[in-house]
Protein backbone atom coordinates (compact mmCIF):
# COMPACT_ATOMS: atom_id res chain seq x y z
CA UNK A 1 0.00 0.00 0.00
CA UNK A 2 1.26 3.00 -0.87
CA UNK A 3 0.22 4.88 2.90
CA UNK A 4 2.74 2.41 4.12
CA UNK A 5 5.90 4.45 2.85
CA UNK A 6 4.43 7.86 3.82
CA UNK A 7 5.53 9.00 6.61
CA UNK A 8 2.49 8.93 9.81
CA UNK A 9 2.72 11.91 11.84
CA UNK A 10 1.40 10.12 14.62
CA UNK A 11 4.66 8.33 15.34
CA UNK A 12 6.72 11.15 15.50
CA UNK A 13 4.11 12.46 18.34
CA UNK A 14 4.89 9.35 20.42
CA UNK A 15 6.60 9.94 23.07
CA UNK A 16 8.41 7.57 26.21
CA UNK A 17 6.64 7.16 30.06
CA UNK A 18 9.27 9.66 31.16
CA UNK A 19 7.31 12.43 29.52
CA UNK A 20 4.82 11.74 31.90
CA UNK A 21 6.93 11.48 34.94
CA UNK A 22 5.83 14.69 37.34
CA UNK A 23 2.38 13.88 36.00
CA UNK A 24 2.48 10.00 37.67
CA UNK A 25 4.88 11.06 40.45
CA UNK A 26 2.32 13.80 41.69
CA UNK A 27 -0.51 11.32 41.34
CA UNK A 28 1.35 8.59 42.71
CA UNK A 29 3.15 10.60 45.81
CA UNK A 30 6.06 8.17 44.26
CA UNK A 31 8.40 8.20 41.38
CA UNK A 32 7.10 6.34 38.91
CA UNK A 33 9.19 6.17 35.96
CA UNK A 34 11.27 3.16 37.17
CA UNK A 35 8.67 0.98 38.54
CA UNK A 36 8.31 -1.71 36.82
CA UNK A 37 4.55 -2.86 35.57
CA UNK A 38 3.33 -6.19 33.73
CA UNK A 39 1.54 -5.52 30.87
CA UNK A 40 -1.76 -6.92 31.56
CA UNK A 41 -2.34 -8.24 27.95
CA UNK A 42 0.91 -9.83 27.25
CA UNK A 43 2.60 -10.72 30.12
CA UNK A 44 5.61 -8.16 29.34
CA UNK A 45 7.40 -6.42 32.04
CA UNK A 46 8.11 -2.95 31.60
CA UNK A 47 9.25 0.44 33.41
CA UNK A 48 7.05 2.62 33.56
CA UNK A 49 9.32 5.33 31.78
CA UNK A 50 9.24 2.61 28.67
CA UNK A 51 6.46 2.78 28.08
CA UNK A 52 5.26 4.44 24.88
CA UNK A 53 3.30 7.53 25.43
CA UNK A 54 0.88 9.12 23.22
CA UNK A 55 0.35 12.37 24.60
CA UNK A 56 -1.45 14.48 21.71
CA UNK A 57 -4.83 12.88 22.52
CA UNK A 58 -7.16 14.12 25.07
CA UNK A 59 -5.50 12.16 27.67
CA UNK A 60 -1.66 10.15 28.13
CA UNK A 61 -2.23 6.94 26.93
CA UNK A 62 0.94 4.77 27.77
CA UNK A 63 0.69 1.45 25.60
CA UNK A 64 2.94 -1.87 26.28
CA UNK A 65 6.05 -1.95 24.16
CA UNK A 66 6.12 -5.05 23.00
CA UNK A 67 1.73 -5.42 22.04
CA UNK A 68 0.78 -1.84 22.03
CA UNK A 69 -1.58 -2.66 24.53
CA UNK A 70 -2.84 -0.02 26.55
CA UNK A 71 -1.09 -0.16 30.83
CA UNK A 72 -2.52 2.92 31.71
CA UNK A 73 -4.04 5.93 30.89
CA UNK A 74 -3.94 9.46 32.47
CA UNK A 75 -6.81 12.13 32.37
CA UNK A 76 -6.21 15.53 33.80
CA UNK A 77 -9.63 17.58 34.74
CA UNK A 78 -9.76 20.95 36.13
CA UNK A 79 -10.19 19.40 39.64
CA UNK A 80 -8.87 15.90 39.32
CA UNK A 81 -6.58 13.48 37.69
CA UNK A 82 -7.96 10.35 37.07
CA UNK A 83 -5.99 7.09 36.07
CA UNK A 84 -7.15 3.73 34.75
CA UNK A 85 -4.89 0.74 35.58
CA UNK A 86 -6.48 -2.01 34.33
CA UNK A 87 -3.69 -2.42 31.66
CA UNK A 88 -1.37 -3.24 34.46
CA UNK A 89 -1.21 -6.54 35.91
CA UNK A 90 0.97 -5.10 38.68
CA UNK A 91 3.20 -2.17 39.63
CA UNK A 92 6.39 -3.44 41.95
CA UNK A 93 7.32 -0.68 44.73
CA UNK A 94 10.55 -1.37 46.38
CA UNK A 95 10.41 -0.66 49.83
CA UNK A 96 13.53 1.13 51.23
CA UNK B 1 -15.48 -5.64 25.78
CA UNK B 2 -12.66 -4.78 27.79
CA UNK B 3 -13.16 -2.02 30.31
CA UNK B 4 -16.13 -0.97 29.50
CA UNK B 5 -18.89 -0.10 32.26
CA UNK B 6 -22.28 0.27 32.22
CA UNK B 7 -24.01 3.57 33.79
CA UNK B 8 -23.39 6.96 34.26
CA UNK B 9 -25.56 8.99 31.69
CA UNK B 10 -27.56 11.82 33.11
CA UNK B 11 -31.39 11.79 32.44
CA UNK B 12 -32.06 14.78 30.34
CA UNK B 13 -33.35 15.90 27.58
CA UNK B 14 -31.65 13.46 25.59
CA UNK B 15 -33.13 10.90 27.48
CA UNK B 16 -36.93 11.95 27.43
CA UNK B 17 -36.18 11.98 23.52
CA UNK B 18 -35.03 8.63 22.71
CA UNK B 19 -38.29 7.59 24.49
CA UNK B 20 -40.26 9.65 21.74
CA UNK B 21 -37.88 7.58 19.24
CA UNK B 22 -39.65 4.36 19.78
CA UNK B 23 -41.21 4.97 16.10
CA UNK B 24 -38.14 6.62 14.96
CA UNK B 25 -38.76 5.89 11.37
CA UNK B 26 -41.85 7.02 11.32
CA UNK B 27 -40.93 10.06 12.96
CA UNK B 28 -38.01 10.63 11.00
CA UNK B 29 -38.67 12.99 8.35
CA UNK B 30 -40.99 15.02 10.73
CA UNK B 31 -37.86 15.33 12.92
CA UNK B 32 -35.30 16.06 10.53
CA UNK B 33 -36.32 19.45 9.99
CA UNK B 34 -36.92 20.42 13.81
CA UNK B 35 -33.37 19.09 14.58
CA UNK B 36 -30.79 21.28 13.80
CA UNK B 37 -27.72 21.71 15.68
CA UNK B 38 -26.03 25.03 15.99
CA UNK B 39 -23.02 24.75 13.58
CA UNK B 40 -24.10 22.22 12.04
CA UNK B 41 -24.46 20.73 8.35
CA UNK B 42 -24.72 22.57 5.18
CA UNK B 43 -26.61 24.96 6.17
CA UNK B 44 -27.70 27.80 4.36
CA UNK B 45 -25.65 30.92 5.52
CA UNK B 46 -27.04 33.81 3.86
CA UNK B 47 -25.67 36.36 5.31
CA UNK B 48 -22.09 36.99 6.94
CA UNK B 49 -20.57 33.37 5.97
CA UNK B 50 -16.72 34.34 5.86
CA UNK B 51 -16.66 37.45 7.80
CA UNK B 52 -15.01 37.95 11.42
CA UNK B 53 -18.36 37.86 12.97
CA UNK B 54 -19.37 34.67 11.18
CA UNK B 55 -16.37 32.65 12.16
CA UNK B 56 -17.07 34.00 15.67
CA UNK B 57 -20.23 32.91 16.46
CA UNK B 58 -20.04 29.69 15.02
CA UNK B 59 -16.82 29.26 17.27
CA UNK B 60 -18.14 27.70 20.30
CA UNK B 61 -16.86 29.22 24.04
CA UNK B 62 -13.96 28.18 25.12
CA UNK B 63 -12.48 27.17 21.88
CA UNK B 64 -9.92 28.83 19.40
CA UNK B 65 -10.21 29.02 15.47
CA UNK B 66 -7.71 26.92 13.82
CA UNK B 67 -6.99 26.43 9.35
CA UNK B 68 -5.06 22.95 9.85
CA UNK B 69 -6.13 19.80 11.28
CA UNK B 70 -4.69 18.88 13.98
CA UNK B 71 -3.81 14.91 14.35
CA UNK B 72 -4.49 13.50 17.53
CA UNK B 73 -3.93 9.71 18.46
CA UNK B 74 -4.06 7.67 21.55
CA UNK B 75 -2.55 4.87 19.67
CA UNK B 76 -0.72 3.40 16.42
CA UNK B 77 -2.28 3.72 13.58
CA UNK B 78 -4.32 1.31 12.51
CA UNK B 79 -3.87 0.14 8.68
CA UNK B 80 -6.52 -1.89 8.12
CA UNK B 81 -6.39 -3.25 4.17
CA UNK B 82 -9.81 -2.01 2.03
CA UNK B 83 -9.91 -6.14 0.95
CA UNK B 84 -10.29 -6.65 4.57
CA UNK B 85 -12.28 -4.06 6.17
CA UNK B 86 -15.86 -3.96 6.94
CA UNK B 87 -18.87 -2.03 8.94
CA UNK B 88 -21.12 -3.42 11.13
CA UNK B 89 -24.28 -2.93 12.90
CA UNK B 90 -25.70 -5.16 15.41
CA UNK B 91 -27.30 -5.51 18.86
CA UNK B 92 -30.53 -3.90 19.15
CA UNK B 93 -31.82 -3.94 15.49
CA UNK B 94 -33.93 -6.54 13.60
CA UNK B 95 -31.37 -7.72 10.85
CA UNK B 96 -27.61 -6.99 11.74
CA UNK B 97 -25.59 -6.05 8.87
CA UNK B 98 -22.41 -6.21 7.68
CA UNK B 99 -20.77 -4.47 4.85
CA UNK B 100 -18.03 -4.70 2.65
CA UNK B 101 -15.70 -1.98 1.33
CA UNK B 102 -17.08 -1.76 -1.89
CA UNK B 103 -20.82 -2.63 -0.11
CA UNK B 104 -20.31 0.45 1.82
CA UNK B 105 -19.02 2.89 -0.35
CA UNK B 106 -21.54 2.25 -2.90
CA UNK B 107 -24.22 3.05 -0.20
CA UNK B 108 -26.00 6.27 -1.03
CA UNK B 109 -23.37 9.06 0.08
CA UNK B 110 -23.55 13.27 -0.06
CA UNK B 111 -20.84 15.93 0.84
CA UNK B 112 -21.61 17.42 4.09
CA UNK B 113 -19.81 20.39 5.31
CA UNK B 114 -19.64 20.91 9.04
CA UNK B 115 -18.13 22.64 11.82
CA UNK B 116 -15.66 20.66 14.21
CA UNK B 117 -14.52 21.01 17.75
CA UNK B 118 -12.09 19.01 19.95
CA UNK B 119 -12.00 19.20 23.57
CA UNK B 120 -8.50 20.12 23.83
CA UNK B 121 -9.88 23.79 22.33
CA UNK B 122 -9.31 23.53 18.46
CA UNK B 123 -12.31 24.30 15.97
CA UNK B 124 -12.18 24.36 12.52
CA UNK B 125 -15.14 25.68 10.33
CA UNK B 126 -16.43 24.30 6.95
CA UNK B 127 -14.84 21.28 6.96
CA UNK B 128 -15.76 19.23 4.04
CA UNK B 129 -16.25 15.91 4.04
CA UNK B 130 -17.94 12.91 1.94
CA UNK B 131 -19.84 9.65 3.18
CA UNK B 132 -22.83 7.98 4.23
CA UNK B 133 -25.62 9.09 6.93
CA UNK B 134 -26.08 7.49 9.72
CA UNK B 135 -29.71 7.27 9.04
CA UNK B 136 -29.15 5.40 5.64
CA UNK B 137 -27.18 2.35 8.06
CA UNK B 138 -29.81 2.65 10.10
CA UNK B 139 -32.57 1.71 7.92
CA UNK B 140 -30.93 -0.89 6.54
CA UNK B 141 -31.25 -2.76 9.90
CA UNK B 142 -34.07 -1.52 11.36
CA UNK B 143 -33.69 -0.22 14.99
CA UNK B 144 -35.73 -2.51 17.75
CA UNK B 145 -38.19 -0.07 19.89
CA UNK B 146 -35.76 -0.98 22.57
CA UNK B 147 -32.69 0.86 20.79
CA UNK B 148 -31.65 4.07 22.77
CA UNK B 149 -27.78 3.71 22.64
CA UNK B 150 -25.22 3.07 20.58
CA UNK B 151 -21.58 2.37 20.81
CA UNK B 152 -19.40 2.76 18.06
CA UNK B 153 -15.94 0.92 18.14
CA UNK B 154 -12.94 1.12 15.87
CA UNK B 155 -9.81 -0.84 14.61
CA UNK B 156 -7.69 -0.78 17.80
CA UNK B 157 -9.84 -0.73 20.18
CA UNK B 158 -11.15 2.89 20.54
CA UNK B 159 -14.42 3.16 21.54
CA UNK B 160 -17.19 5.97 21.93
CA UNK B 161 -20.92 6.02 23.07
CA UNK B 162 -24.14 8.40 21.86
CA UNK B 163 -27.70 7.99 22.52
CA UNK B 164 -29.52 7.79 19.22
CA UNK B 165 -30.79 10.65 19.44
CA UNK B 166 -27.33 12.18 18.79
CA UNK B 167 -26.62 10.56 15.91
CA UNK B 168 -30.24 10.56 13.79
CA UNK B 169 -31.49 12.36 11.67
CA UNK B 170 -28.70 13.64 9.83
CA UNK B 171 -26.94 14.01 12.81
CA UNK B 172 -23.86 11.61 11.92
CA UNK B 173 -22.28 10.14 9.06
CA UNK B 174 -19.72 7.86 8.56
CA UNK B 175 -17.07 9.63 6.15
CA UNK B 176 -14.36 8.24 3.81
CA UNK B 177 -13.21 11.28 1.87
CA UNK B 178 -11.97 14.48 3.22
CA UNK B 179 -11.43 17.83 1.32
CA UNK B 180 -12.33 15.74 -1.85
CA UNK B 181 -9.50 12.61 -1.15
CA UNK B 182 -9.80 9.43 0.50
CA UNK B 183 -9.32 10.11 4.46
CA UNK B 184 -5.67 9.62 5.17
CA UNK B 185 -5.47 7.15 7.91
CA UNK B 186 -4.45 9.49 10.79
CA UNK B 187 -7.05 11.46 10.10
CA UNK B 188 -9.51 8.04 10.74
CA UNK B 189 -9.43 6.79 7.38
CA UNK B 190 -10.10 4.34 6.04
CA UNK B 191 -13.52 5.54 7.44
CA UNK B 192 -14.21 7.40 9.87
CA UNK B 193 -17.31 8.31 12.07
CA UNK B 194 -18.36 12.32 12.14
CA UNK B 195 -20.70 13.70 14.77
CA UNK B 196 -20.07 17.25 14.23
CA UNK B 197 -22.85 18.41 17.06
CA UNK B 198 -20.51 17.08 19.41
CA UNK B 199 -17.11 17.13 20.72
CA UNK B 200 -14.47 15.31 18.42
CA UNK B 201 -13.38 12.85 20.41
CA UNK B 202 -17.08 10.98 19.60
CA UNK B 203 -16.14 11.37 15.92
CA UNK B 204 -14.33 7.47 16.35
CA UNK B 205 -11.42 7.33 14.06
CA UNK B 206 -10.93 3.86 11.97
CA UNK B 207 -14.95 3.08 12.98
CA UNK B 208 -15.55 -0.37 11.80
CA UNK B 209 -19.30 -0.86 13.51
CA UNK B 210 -22.23 0.26 15.55
CA UNK B 211 -23.90 -1.77 18.12
CA UNK B 212 -27.18 -0.52 19.74
CA UNK B 213 -27.93 -1.00 23.31
CA UNK B 214 -30.92 -0.24 25.57
CA UNK B 215 -27.99 1.04 27.62
CA UNK B 216 -25.56 3.61 28.12
CA UNK B 217 -22.14 2.78 28.27
CA UNK B 218 -19.49 4.97 28.23
CA UNK B 219 -16.67 4.78 25.93
CA UNK B 220 -12.78 4.89 26.47
CA UNK B 221 -12.60 8.56 26.93
CA UNK B 222 -16.20 8.81 28.40
CA UNK B 223 -14.95 6.03 31.20
CA UNK B 224 -11.95 8.25 32.32
CA UNK B 225 -13.74 11.84 33.12
CA UNK B 226 -14.86 13.16 30.25
CA UNK B 227 -18.14 14.42 29.89
CA UNK B 228 -20.93 11.56 28.60
CA UNK B 229 -22.60 14.02 26.19
CA UNK B 230 -19.87 16.49 24.93
CA UNK B 231 -22.18 19.30 23.88
CA UNK B 232 -19.50 21.83 22.42
CA UNK B 233 -21.97 24.43 22.86
CA UNK B 234 -22.78 23.45 26.78
CA UNK B 235 -18.93 23.40 27.16
CA UNK B 236 -19.43 19.66 28.24
CA UNK B 237 -15.43 18.52 28.39
CA UNK B 238 -15.27 16.81 31.80
CA UNK B 239 -18.07 14.89 33.79
CA UNK B 240 -18.26 16.15 37.49
CA UNK B 241 -16.64 18.69 37.59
Amino acid sequence: MADDTTVDPVEGQVLDGNAVGGLLATAFGAEMTEVPGECAHCGTVSMVGELRAYVRAPGTVLRCPACSGVVLRVVETPNATLIDVRGAAYLRFERR
Amino acid sequence: MDGLRVGGYRRGVGHRLDTRLVGWRRTLRVMTERFVTRGFVGRPRPDGEGTAGDARSRTPPGQYLTTDFPVLSAGPTPRTPLDRWSFFIEGLVREPMTWTWDEFTALPARDWTVDISCVTKWTKLDMRWRGVSVDTLFEAVELLPTAAFAIASSDGGYTTNLPISDILNGQAFVAWEYDGKPLAPEHGGPARLVVPGRYFWKSAKWVRGIRLLDRDVPGFWEGLGYHNRGDQWLEERYSGD
